[in-house]
């Protein structure tokens, strides 16, 4: 062959830096957001204290954006980056769906769940093991890359949906689905925390596992190793 | 250590980074762009439907609904209103209209009426539910007849804050759609001073801010440029909420 394939698509490449730089806006001037009304509630509506499941802390200027507390602000940038979100993970998937990347390297067998075959996987994270021939992404990544991808980000859209009461008149059964407006309010609140617990543990397993290399494959493409 | 510096350095500069493109002017008219794709994609996504905001049954209307902004008017003209159970308040209608209007309550309860229980979201991210009562907008501007030139509907209010009074606006597209209505009652009883009496906006697929209380009239225009600070409501001029309160 004269042409290796790269270890990662330009389609996934693009889509991840532009999901990262989505990701921490939308999270941070989300959090901007939940300081203008700090209590959570399920069901339709919600204002008092007594209503509330969970009292949410105040975020700190570090954390939001702007830093400065602007309810008007946070929302501009959440409203602006939630398109570039939404439209370039749609991309992403049409993409992938096209090259094979969904079908090749995410999609698990029922035979990769016998609990034999997990903990072989659990053993070899824990010792650092991150080598795997076969395919690209062993079964603990295919599992959480496809959770992320499939379940966590559409939900993020679908919530963040549910809560724009514009979109409740063109859409109303995203709030019967949801269990109304407050449970998808709390439902974008609890997913978005899922996210930032996710990129800690991929951050974390990027750094156990050749930091560099793994950089430069995302930006460059780099080899497939697998493949070749 | 060196590393931990390195990203407190980036993080700072990444939020200095934030501001500074928030302050620009490219930034607002991306915000204001991405404004009208929301808006765009909520209309779009009926597929030529009337859009209706979910409406409930009376049984789950809410305890007690919260009131927000101003929940009450501090001027002498609005007590003694008030104090006589609003019989001589007058509702206006002026602007481009071929008929001007200035209708009493009881002109405006002698109307169609549409009742509807609806869901209120604040800006702030709390919802309440209650049960309202009052004649369409698109009703009353039958009545006033309105000139092709017009483009937005501007609700003024008897309340003020710290910069002027409060106002807001909508477009044709929200003015004539069947929810939008001037509610007097709430939950089967006189509007309270709370909640905006005698008569405030439902506009039931935009956030709180736009559901203007305590209106005194509605003026016909074709641009809000010359209306306060030319952004279509008082939050909108003096805070920078977005116009179009859908998101």
């Amino acid at each position: 062959m004269a042409t290796q394939r790269k270890r990662h698509a330009l389609s996934t490449r693009m889509w991840h830096w532009i999901n990262l730089v989505s990701l921490v806006i939308l999270f941070m001037s989300g959090l901007g957001i939940s300081n203008a009304h700090r209590r959570l509630y399920w069901g339709d509506w919600g204002f008092d204290k007594a209503d509330a499941w969970l009292h949410v802390p105040f975020f700190p200027g570090w954390m939001t954006i702007p830093s400065t507390y602007s309810l008007a602000q946070s929302r501009d940038w959440h409203v602006l980056f939630a398109l570039v979100f939404a439209f370039s993970l749609a991309a992403f998937m049409l993409a992938s769906v096209l090259n094979g990347h969904f079908r090749r390297d995410l999609t698990t067998r029922l035979a990769d769940y016998r609990p034999a075959h997990v903990w072989a996987d659990i053993r070899a994270h824990l010792k650092l093991k991150f080598e795997h021939a076969g395919s690209k992404f062993n079964f603990l990544q295919k599992v959480a890359y496809a959770k992320v991808i499939f379940i966590l980000l559409p939900l993020m859209i679908f919530t963040g949906m549910a809560i724009s009461p514009g979109m409740n008149a063109a859409f109303p059964w995203l709030l019967d689905l949801l269990g109304g407006r407050q449970s998808a309010r709390s439902i974008h609140f609890l997913c978005a925390w899922a996210l930032v617990i996710f990129m800690i543990g991929h951050v974390l397993l990027v750094l156990l596992s050749g930091p560099l290399k793994q950089m430069r494959a995302m930006i460059t493409g780099g080899a497939d190793d697998a493949a070749a | 250590m060196q590393r931990r510096n390195l990203l407190a350095a980036m993080a700072a500069a990444f939020l200095t980074g934030c501001s500074k493109i928030g302050e620009s002017a490219w930034f607002g008219a991306l915000v204001d762009g991405a404004e009208s794709w929301h808006r765009g994609l909520h209309r779009g996504l009926g597929f030529g439907r009337i859009q209706m905001a979910p409406e409930f049954d009376r049984s789950e209307v809410s305890p007690f609904f919260r009131g927000n902004g101003n929940t009450e008017v501090d001027s002498d003209d609005y007590r003694a209103h008030l104090a006589n159970g609003f019989t001589d308040w007058r509702f206006t209608v002026t602007g481009l209209v071929d008929n001007p209007l200035a209708l009493s309550l009881a002109e405006m309860k002698a109307l169609r009426q549409r009742t509807q229980v609806t869901r209120h979201d604040c800006v702030e991210g709390w919802s309440a539910i209650a049960e309202w009562t009052g004649p369409q907008l698109s009703e009353i501007l039958a009545l006033a007849g309105v000139q092709p030139g017009a483009r937005y509907v501007v609700f003024r209010c008897a309340d003020s804050f710290r910069q002027g009074p409060y106002y807001e606006s909508c477009d044709m597209d929200d003015a004539l759609h069947p929810q939008t209505i001037l509610a007097h009652t709430m939950n089967g009883a006189d509007l309270p001073e709370l909640n905006g009496a005698p008569l405030r906006l439902r506009i039931e697929r935009q956030l709180g801010y736009k559901h203007a209380k305590y209106l005194t009239g509605i003026e016909l225009v074709t641009s809000l440029d010359d209306i306060g600070l030319g952004q279509g409501g008082y939050w909108e001029d003096h805070v920078g909420y977005q116009w179009y309160a859908g998101i």
